[in-house]
């Protein structure tokens, strides 16, 4: 396979425009959708917070922009930069497609631009993950077709004879999304702001968390198993521990997720034994998972020495260690009888920062600051101790985090089940509530800690990307 | 036919395609094309110093550069 390996020392022109545009928003969208989330986060605890410019600061109205600033914009930026660089870099070709690359950047941007003004004034469809009303889902649905013909056009014309695996996760992320969003968002509009949903009942309540939970497996999942696929190797300096680990899980991976979706309607009208068969796919699911945490962390064998002084790679690492934790507490949450405790506690809102957080933002920052100074033509970041303690701040909040849902969750769910003697509740809902007061402070403050991180994040970037002072001398000099 | 013996079917069915990815990925035939395709993202660096590492590169001497 030599036609893998170009002559070294000869590049072929990459198109990083759209990549450094992608990047730097994926830092400006983690600033703002983070931020959000510390202000509802605050909301629970200090509850006049709901008040700041009612309604369109209510709770109900700003939870739903979180979710989508944090999942589509920030992640989503993030996947669409390292995926339009990883696809060039191991394909060895430029971006296929002309207009229609800078047509995802911007279209891409005005979807978020959308869902920041209608989210708050209270435009919904009411699915979760999917709340966009039917303009909007026409939108993305022509920036997502535009995205998979630059991706698969991109690697069509590749100048290598194979597809690099992080290519493989990328393109499943690509066409998974497209036919989640397509089926799910199918409604009847009424006006150009309000439409109904086509599915009704039971039925539409599954067909919500197969899109729902597919998000989590090929959004959160899959586009960042590409993004490790090809970061941790490269910050390591080794290549991937065992390619034929990779295509297994890759397949496994794929092939389950997608029925794993019923385990978030456990005890509902679904019927019993889609109810059982998600929880049994979700349980097989550790494999496949652990699998790519494994093949991911076993990279730095020979390497450990490395995260002594780099912190990207740390972020890269723990990123892993944080999705192999969620990826066992998943399944684990799934079986039946743990989820009659966890269902509708915190514990759940854990679960998912422990993968957001610790796993999805993570690998995020790592990858950007690998991506930025070779971007801009830096040898490597402004400050690397600012890397450091971004790291810290990062991993810290997540901790803080998780820790204090998982007790706050457990409580809930203890408290919601206890029963007197004479088959009475023992606790109110709102002593439950009161309860976990405590664990919702402990979760604000893991927030300002992750938030911190992300504004320090932002001030390296722009230090990092504008011209230093020594270079302005410098081009001054030559002037002269 | 019983559809239960269809559902046992397609279990083996899942089970053999299973073995067979498998089968396919670890086959010593293939070894040397995956440790190729596994430095691809090396393979267009300016700096070719970190050409062709082998992430096993103690069993896979006969590969090394």
């Amino acid at each position: 396979m030599s036609s893998n390996h170009a002559v070294a020392g000869e590049q072929p022109a990459y198109d990083y425009k759209v990549v450094r545009q992608f990047a730097v928003m994926t830092v400006v969208w983690g600033v703002v959708g983070m931020a959000v989330g510390v202000l509802i986060a605050a909301q629970l605890v200090w509850p006049e917070l709901n008040d700041l410019f009612q309604p369109y600061s209510h709770f109900g109205r700003l939870r739903p922009l979180h979710t989508n600033a944090v999942i589509f914009a920030f992640g989503g930026c993030a996947l669409f930069a390292t995926s339009y660089y990883v696809v060039q870099r191991t394909c060895q070709t430029p971006l296929f497609g002309g207009f229609l690359v800078p047509f995802t950047f911007w279209g891409w941007q005005l979807v978020i631009v959308l869902a920041a003004i209608t989210l708050p004034l209270g435009y919904t469809s009411a699915k979760e993950y999917a709340e966009l009303e039917w303009p909007i889902d026409i939108l993305i649905t022509l920036v997502w077709v535009s995205y998979a013909i630059v991706f698969f056009g991109t690697i069509v014309k590749r100048k290598t004879s194979h597809i690099y695996v992080a290519n493989w996760f990328y393109g499943a992320f690509i066409i998974v999304i497209a036919l989640l969003h397509v089926v799910n968002s199918m409604s009847v509009p009424v006006t150009m702001t309000k439409s109904y949903s086509m599915y009704s009942g039971a039925m539409d309540a599954m067909i919500q968390w197969w899109y729902g939970h597919n998000a989590v497996g090929f959004f959160l999942t899959a586009g960042f198993l590409g993004m490790m696929y090809y970061f941790v190797p490269k910050q390591a300096g080794r290549p991937v521990y065992s390619y034929q680990l990779s295509i297994v899980h890759f397949w496994a991976l794929i092939s389950l997720y997608i029925w794993a979706g019923a385990h978030h309607l456990h005890y509902s009208a679904l019927p019993d034994w889609a109810q059982s068969l998600g929880m049994v796919m979700s349980l097989i699911l550790l494999a496949p998972s652990w699998g790519g945490m494994i093949n991911g962390i076993m990279t730095l064998s020979g390497a450990w020495h490395k995260l002594r002084t780099d912190p990207t790679l740390r972020f890269l690492v723990v990123s892993l260690s944080f999705y192999g934790m969620s990826t066992f507490e998943g399944p684990m949450m799934s079986i039946k009888t743990v989820n009659a405790l966890s269902h509708n506690t915190d514990w759940t809102v854990g679960h998912v920062h422990s993968g957001a957080l610790g796993w999805v933002a993570m690998i995020s920052i790592g990858s950007v600051y690998h991506l930025l100074p070779i971007l801009f033509g830096r040898k490597e970041m402004w400050s690397v101790k600012l890397i450091n303690t971004h790291f810290w701040l990062a991993t810290i909040g997540t901790v803080l985090y998780i820790a204090s849902m998982w007790v706050n969750g457990i409580m809930q769910g203890l408290m919601w089940r206890a029963f007197n003697a004479d088959g009475t509740l023992t606790y109110s809902f709102a002593e439950a509530v009161e309860a976990s007061y405590p664990g919702y402070f402990v979760r604000v403050l893991g927030g300002v800690f992750f938030l911190t991180g992300m504004l320090l994040m932002a001030y390296n970037t722009y230090r990092t990307t504008a011209p230093s002072k020594e270079e302005e001398a410098n081009a001054q000099a030559q002037a002269a | 036919m019983d559809i239960n013996t269809l559902k046992g079917l397609s279990t083996v069915l899942v089970m053999i395609t299973f073995l067979g990815i498998c089968w396919w990925a670890f086959s010593p035939s293939r070894r040397k094309g995956f440790n190729d395709a596994a430095n691809l993202p090396f393979a267009d660096d300016v700096d070719p110093q970190q050409h062709k590492l082998h992430p096993n590169s103690d069993e896979d001497k006969a590969d090394k550069l």
